[in-house]
């Protein structure tokens, strides 16, 4: 089985600045990770690869040194990873990534499954899975939560939507996004540590992708970011004084006057 | 690139689960009406499902039209279905700004229709305006686990689309003088298939009340100290009519399942009223709840970051402030 996940490197930490003079953000001096609900994609694949056999890629878009969330990806034991960096690239949005991502896709061949994270920590959109799908005309089951079975062509999975567990079979190869619900991520083995480290990861240009660069990054992206700001924070809160049980009645009636209870 | 000027027109997609329009479509539908005026256009519901009975309804919110395609196949949410219809509807009629609430449908087939439309779509927003010269929606939506807000725009392509937040935009009082057309569309299943197949749905019944759709949440954290503490947190719920949160390590653990779970990697709920028990305030807690109009926190640690987004902080045991609650509350 040829599994392809696609990951992305993201801030740290999401207390992230604003610079005031630029009005984007402030990158500098934060540490990257892989965007957490990638690593239960990754771990997804390497347990699907474990049950089926066959061979995992990791592929990411991004600056250089998103090189560093691919070798970490190699080093839990994904077989090989790939990423998509270019001055082209940036500024894409959510469809011009899945546009860059769907190129890369159709260079390496056959993928019988295609696996992303619910959504990332800095863009939170959850878009790229759906729109990569789209632009690959696969199927597409979004909140995976567990792979019940994958054979003769199809595939049958759990789904977590608010209202509770949907199972729904599709053909395959198709895409996937998952949910924490799915598993638990491994961490890196010494052995994967030092694979990673003595890993070459190929870095494709639009060049070798042979995509027209007006397809993405700024010039491709239909959206654009106007304006970033701090949201604002009403009142100060009150931190309630005295005995508990008179906290606890002032707090009942500050909420009463309020409307807030029945 | 240039806008086409021949797009008119606001959608909003509203979202029916066993037959019953979702209250998220009515909040974009009274935004949408404010929207729509202020553009001196059209207001229009869009609803997929199986003998949908509101259209008089979604009217009286504020639709002008309500575009109706009823069968047996869209009564379940196939997204392939979904989109495709979608997508040809609004190849046909070029509504200019088509909205949808952020449920587990609208972010997942939302964007496969922008996707198929290669046009603009903002996911998740918590604020929407518009530009009118421009006709331009200009979109707020948290990024950063709502450390910071954008306002995005999509400039040129056409339909401008975006998915909301349930329980950011507040309903109109329904006016049954207002008039509209139904228009009723025959399902075109000659052009639109299905790939995927629904097998079988199994509804989470723990959750009494639905969190996303709770005016009141009581959420417990580590501070419960195992999963017995949850049975004092259902106490309260009960005497508030709340539904139940939790914070990612007590699910983590195992003390309550993943459906209450509140925060980036889990749900992002907005209530009236939130109260925070033994949940210390983690960034990525706050990202799910800091947007909830009232918040009380309750934690025996003073410091806790919880406190630095509650409207009312009670530094204290919750083992004791609970049970004071839950007496006080009983009384009346």
């Amino acid at each position: 089985m040829n599994i392809i996940v696609c990951i992305k490197q993201v801030p740290g930490t999401t207390e992230v600045k604003i610079d005031p003079q630029k009005n984007t953000l402030i990158r500098e001096g934060i540490k990257n990770i892989i965007n957490p609900l990638d690593t239960y994609a990754l771990e997804e694949g390497l347990k699907l690869k474990e049950r089926y056999g066959g061979k995992v890629t990791a592929l990411s878009m991004g600056p250089p040194q998103a090189v560093e969330a691919l070798r970490e990806a190699i080093s839990m034991g994904i077989d090989e990873g790939i990423l998509l960096s270019d001055a082209a690239l940036a500024g894409s949005d959510t469809w011009a990534t899945a546009y860059a991502l769907a190129a890369a896709i159709k260079k390496l061949g056959q993928a019988d499954l295609i696996i992303c994270g619910r959504q990332t920590t800095d863009g939170d959109t959850g878009q790229v899975g759906p729109e990569l799908a789209e632009i690959l005309k696969l199927p597409i089951v979004t909140y995976v939560s567990k792979v019940e079975e994958i054979a003769s062509g199809r595939m049958r999975v759990q789904r977590l939507i608010e209202e509770g567990h949907e199972t729904i079979e599709s053909p395959v190869p198709a895409v996937i996004t998952v949910v924490k619900e799915i598993n638990v991520p491994r961490l890196p083995s010494l052995r994967g540590m030092m694979k990673a480290k003595g890993a070459t990861i190929p870095i494709w240009t639009i060049k070798e992708l042979g995509i027209d660069p007006g397809m993405v990054g700024l010039a491709g992206s239909a959206t654009k970011v106007v304006k970033l700001s701090y949201p604002q924070r009403t009142s100060q809160g009150e931190l309630l004084k005295g005995e508990l049980a008179s906290q606890v009645e002032t707090l009942l009636a500050r909420l009463r006057d309020a409307g807030l209870l029945k | 690139m240039t806008v086409n000027d021949s797009y008119r027109g606001i959608w909003v997609f509203a979202e029916q689960r066993n037959g019953k329009v979702k209250s998220v479509s009515y909040e974009l539908i009274a935004r949408g009406r404010e929207l729509a005026d202020a553009l001196q256009t059209e207001l229009s519901a869009v609803c997929f499902g199986q003998g949908i009975t509101e259209a008089d309804q979604l009217i009286a919110s504020g639709a002008d039209k309500v575009i109706l395609v009823d069968s047996p196949e869209l009564l379940n949410h196939d997204e392939d279905l979904y989109t495709g219809q979608l997508v040809e509807l609004i190849q046909k009629h070029k509504p200019e700004i088509v909205l949808a609430g952020a449920t587990s449908l609208g972010r997942s087939f939302f964007p496969r229709v922008a996707g198929i439309l290669n046009t603009g779509l903002t996911a998740d927003c918590i604020g929407l305006d518009v530009d009118v010269e421009k006709r331009l929606l200009l979109q707020t939506r948290p990024t950063f686990g709502s450390n910071i807000m954008a306002t995005v725009v999509c400039e040129t392509k056409r339909p401008q689309m975006a998915t909301v937040r349930p329980r950011v935009f507040k309903k109109r009082t329904p006016d049954t003088a207002r008039k509209g057309e139904i228009i009723r569309v025959d399902f075109d299943r000659a052009h639109i298939t299905s790939r995927t197949k629904l097998l079988s749905f199994v509804e989470d019944l723990t959750e009494k009340v639905k969190i996303e759709e709770a005016d009141v949440i009581v959420a417990g954290g580590r501070g419960l100290g195992n999963a017995e503490g949850f049975k004092l947190l259902e106490e309260l719920a009960e005497c508030l009519g709340a539904a139940v949160g939790a914070s990612r390590p007590v699910v983590d653990s195992g003390w309550i399942p993943y459906s209450h779970q509140v925060g980036q990697t889990g749900k992002t709920v907005c209530p009236k009223l939130y109260i925070a028990c033994g949940i210390s305030g983690a960034a990525q807690h706050l990202a799910g709840m800091q947007t909830s109009d009232c918040i009380v926190a309750i934690n025996s640690d003073p410091n806790a970051p919880i406190f630095t987004v509650a409207n009312f902080g009670i530094v204290g045991d919750l083992f004791k402030v609970i049970p004071l609650l839950v007496e006080k509350l009983k009384k009346g």
